[in-house]
């Protein structure tokens, strides 16, 4: 009898190892599992995910569900309502630190590349087109830094004009690239303090938090003079003829980490299996929405549409995610990369690009003390976990849905220095504390901020 | 069928009487749903004088047509001219279309759920075959809900908030009516909690609430329990402040009778206190419900708790050029709701009320 059951088990593993859909059965801990996400077209992996049966083929049962804004859907994943989600790759990092709210939240699968620009209102751009030199065929040279902005913001603090900004949140991807801009153009994005969040330190510019729908009408209204966000928000500025994108994420920092999937690391420890099934999962879905030259692009489009997803409008999704972006009315210039879900091994989550947005909350104080370059590995570490991410990698390669080629197996969680940034500096994650010192704004060393001013120790 | 040949035969005319006389009963439980029209025309099928039906007809049916016509016309009139930034305002027929999109997608919604179970079966299947039958389970489908699942939802809410509410509210108004002592202590708090809207409540709820339900059951989830004790919280008022006026109006020689007879306080409330009170309870419960409905809708948006409330604001985010129309659907839908379940409640008074006014 045993020998039986036995025979008929290993038939039926060599038929699905034949089949390629179950070659090793994963037993998750947990099947039933609820995640949220916020309304964008980077949470594409996870309908991708549900809508293609991946989370089912890993025995995987999951209920998507829309989250009010980034800071519900932190703290629900916190309580537990949630068992993961689709988070900005700085929430896991500043609840770790306890920066906000203070929980180990970790990561093994980093959700895209690239995806946000920065857009200024139309008064605004009139005058920085002034300082921005013409190319060839009669249309602005891109990319646009902001010292042609530098003037404008001059301009205004001369005739008495505060010179607002919107981002979406505190410790959002948007925050950090669109400070970096202005940064880089010698424009001060102002600094946090532990007594002062409000992030406007001697600021040049003021950044304030404004949700993404609303950034268009906001803008319009004149309280803010433009904003950094994503999709579609910055295209629909160009449509409503309201305001100028002016520079995408990809030129300030070519294929720079966007979101990342978050869950607590208690969850990962008491579930391990579940983890792994949904990390394999995402990893399916990342490949399934960037294989063949995006050919399934135009799908994924349709099931973003649907109301229980993004739910806007098709084309608007297909404006960004099909590989041109619109600056001026007419000026359409290509963005093959604009959108990147698993090429450039975008999926993996690199600890380079954690130490990346520790060192910017550094930068402008929300990590008000100065740290250790060993410090800013070590909690990288304990964020990123590519280790389940290989292990998912591995398996799906055993399975024939991936091929060894796809995944970075040989590399120590650094990616190479870097210096394709708009400024040029150049970034190496092993290094962040001499990053920062090269940067001429910025708290660096032993920099503190104390009431209004950088004190030195 | 003619006037003359009736007169010639008694029976057919006694058989008309019959036939009419149970059409105006019929007439009494129509009316309140707002069916009134109904006992005319069908008077008239059973072959009523056609002149005075029709002034009946007239009254009840073509004067609300003309009225609701009249307001298609200037919504479908003017919703082209306001432009927003998902184009125009949708009139009449884009919502009706809608309307149509909601209930396809619901029952392909469904056909989903089909699937889902057959592929979770077939994998069920192949765990036994594999020789892991212990760990063959049945999940519930994981799909959205569908704009149907969402006004059931909303509906079970309400019922839930409503019950809570009436189950506090009536014994408080009693007792409210019963001891001055009681309702001089009482009255400053109905008075402060009275005019507090539900989106001040929420946050306080949702805490309470978070912290002392910690195992939620399938059948009763947190977000559901969360917009039921907002609904209870804001609508219970009415309910206490008529309870109470009804119960503090008795007839005097009634209860000097129950003080003769020496009855037990219980024996009292129920024998002579709920009795001639209950047509002004069923008025506070009835205004009690109509708040709780609109209060309802407000939870839900705020805390994004399944319902008709989320579907609202999910479509307001999603702002496709078909939200419009869907969320004017659902004020449709919510209004429809509303004006049944006051009826409900208004033919519930109307029945207790006759019982109670002997």
């Amino acid at each position: 009898m045993r020998h039986f059951l036995c025979s008929v088990t290993m038939l039926c593993s060599l038929t699905f190892a034949a089949t390629a859909t179950h070659a090793e059965m994963l037993f998750p801990e947990k099947d039933e599992l609820t995640i949220g996400f916020i309304k964008l077209t980077d949470m594409a992996p996870l309908a991708i995910a549900k809508e293609m049966h991946f989370f089912e083929d890993e025995g995987l049962y999951v209920t998507l569900e829309a989250q009010a804004n980034w800071k519900v859907l932190l703290d629900r994943v916190i309580t537990g309502e949630l068992d993961g989600a689709h988070m900005l790759a700085g929430q896991p990092l500043a609840a770790t630190i306890g920066y906000g709210t203070k929980a180990h939240i970790v990561t093994p699968f980093s959700m895209d590349l690239n995806g946000n620009a920065i857009t200024v209102s139309n008064a605004v751009w009139d005058r920085m087109k002034e300082n921005i030199p013409v190319g060839p065929d009669g249309k602005p040279q891109h990319p646009i830094k902001a010292d042609a902005l530098k003037p404008v913001v001059e301009a205004y603090k001369a005739e008495g004009k505060p010179f607002k900004m919107g981002m979406v949140f505190p410790v959002s991807t948007h925050n950090y690239e669109l400070r970096y801009w202005l940064a880089a153009g010698g424009i001060n994005p102002g600094y946090y303090s532990p007594g002062d969040i409000s992030g406007q330190i001697q600021a040049g510019a003021l950044l304030s938090v404004t949700p993404p729908p609303q950034m268009p009408a906001t803008m319009e209204a004149g309280t803010i003079e433009g904003y950094c966000v994503g999709e579609p928000w910055n295209q629909a500025a160009v449509f409503k003829g309201i305001g100028v994108p002016v520079v995408t994420d990809y030129d300030i920092w070519k294929n720079n980490p966007e979101k990342v999937f978050g869950l607590t690391k208690e969850f990962t420890e008491k579930y391990p299996q579940t983890t792994l099934g949904l990390t394999k999962a995402l990893i399916r879905a990342a490949i399934w929405l960037d294989e063949n030259d995006n050919a399934n692009r135009e799908e994924a489009v349709e099931i973003l549409s649907r109301p229980e997803y993004v739910g806007a409008d098709a084309e608007v999704i297909a404006n960004s995610m099909t590989g041109t972006f619109e600056y001026e009315k007419g000026d359409k210039r290509p963005a093959a990369d604009f959108n990147v879900f698993f090429r450039h091994f975008a999926t993996y989550p690199y600890y380079s690009d954690a130490v990346w947005y520790l060192t910017q909350m550094r930068r402008w104080g929300q990590i008000a003390e100065p740290q250790e370059d060993g410090w800013y590995d070590e909690v990288a570490r304990s964020v990123y976990l590519p280790d389940i991410y290989l292990e998912a990698a591995r398996q799906l390669i055993d399975e024939g849905h991936a091929t060894e080629a796809d995944f970075p197996f040989d590399t120590d969680g650094y990616k190479p220095a870097t210096s394709e940034f708009i400024d040029g500096v150049t970034y190496d994650g092993r290094h962040p504390n001499a990053y920062l010192e090269s940067f001429p704004i910025g708290l660096k060393g032993d920099e503190v901020i104390d009431g209004n001013k950088i004190a030195g120790r | 069928m003619t006037i003359a040949t009736d007169i010639l035969d008694p029976e057919i005319a006694a058989r008309r009487e019959r036939r009419i006389a149970r059409i105006n009963r019929a007439g009494k439980v129509l009316a309140p749903f707002g069916l009134g029209f109904v006992v005319p025309l069908l008077k008239l099928a059973a072959g009523d004088t056609p002149s005075e039906q029709w002034a009946d007809l007239k009254q009840m049916l073509l004067v609300p047509l003309i009225g609701i016509l009249a307001f298609l016309a200037a919504w479908a009139y003017l919703a082209p001219k306001v432009q927003t930034s998902l184009g125009a305002i949708p009139g009449p027929a884009a919502v009706f279309q809608q309307a149509e999109v909601l209930m396809d997608d619901h029952f392909a919604e469904r056909q989903k759920a089909e699937a889902f179970y057959a592929r979770q079966d077939e994998r069920n299947q192949m765990l036994i075959a594999e020789g892991y039958a212990d760990r063959v389970k049945v999940r519930p489908y994981t799909g959205k809900p569908t704009y149907l699942d969402q006004i059931w939802t909303s509906l079970l809410t309400v019922a839930l908030g409503f019950f809570i509410g009436t189950v506090i509210a009536v014994p408080v108004g009693i007792a409210c009516g019963l001891s001055k002592t009681f309702e001089g202590a009482i009255n400053p708090l109905i008075q402060l909690f009275k005019p507090v809207s539900p989106l001040a409540w929420l946050p306080i709820v949702t805490m309470v609430v978070a912290a002392l339900y910690q195992n939620p059951s399938d059948l009763l989830p947190k977000s559901m329990v969360i917009s039921a004790v907002t609904v209870t919280l804001c609508s219970i008022w009415p309910t206490i402040i008529n309870t109470a006026l009804g119960v503090a109006s008795i007839d005097r020689d009634l209860v000097n009778v129950g003080k003769v007879l020496q009855l037990s306080t219980w024996t009292t409330i129920r024998k002579l206190v709920l009795p001639s009170s209950l047509p002004l309870i069923f008025t506070g419960m009835r205004l009690s419900l109509g708040v709780g409905w609109m209060v309802l809708i407000a939870a839900e948006m705020l805390a994004q708790n399944p319902g008709l409330g989320k579907f609202v604001w999910d479509e307001f985010q999603n702002g496709s050029s078909d939200s419009l129309a869907r969320i004017m659907v659902a004020v449709i839908t919510i209004g429809l709701i509303g004006f049944f379940l006051d009826r409900v409640m208004f033919a519930l008074q109307t029945a207790f009320t006759y019982s109670a006014n002997r």
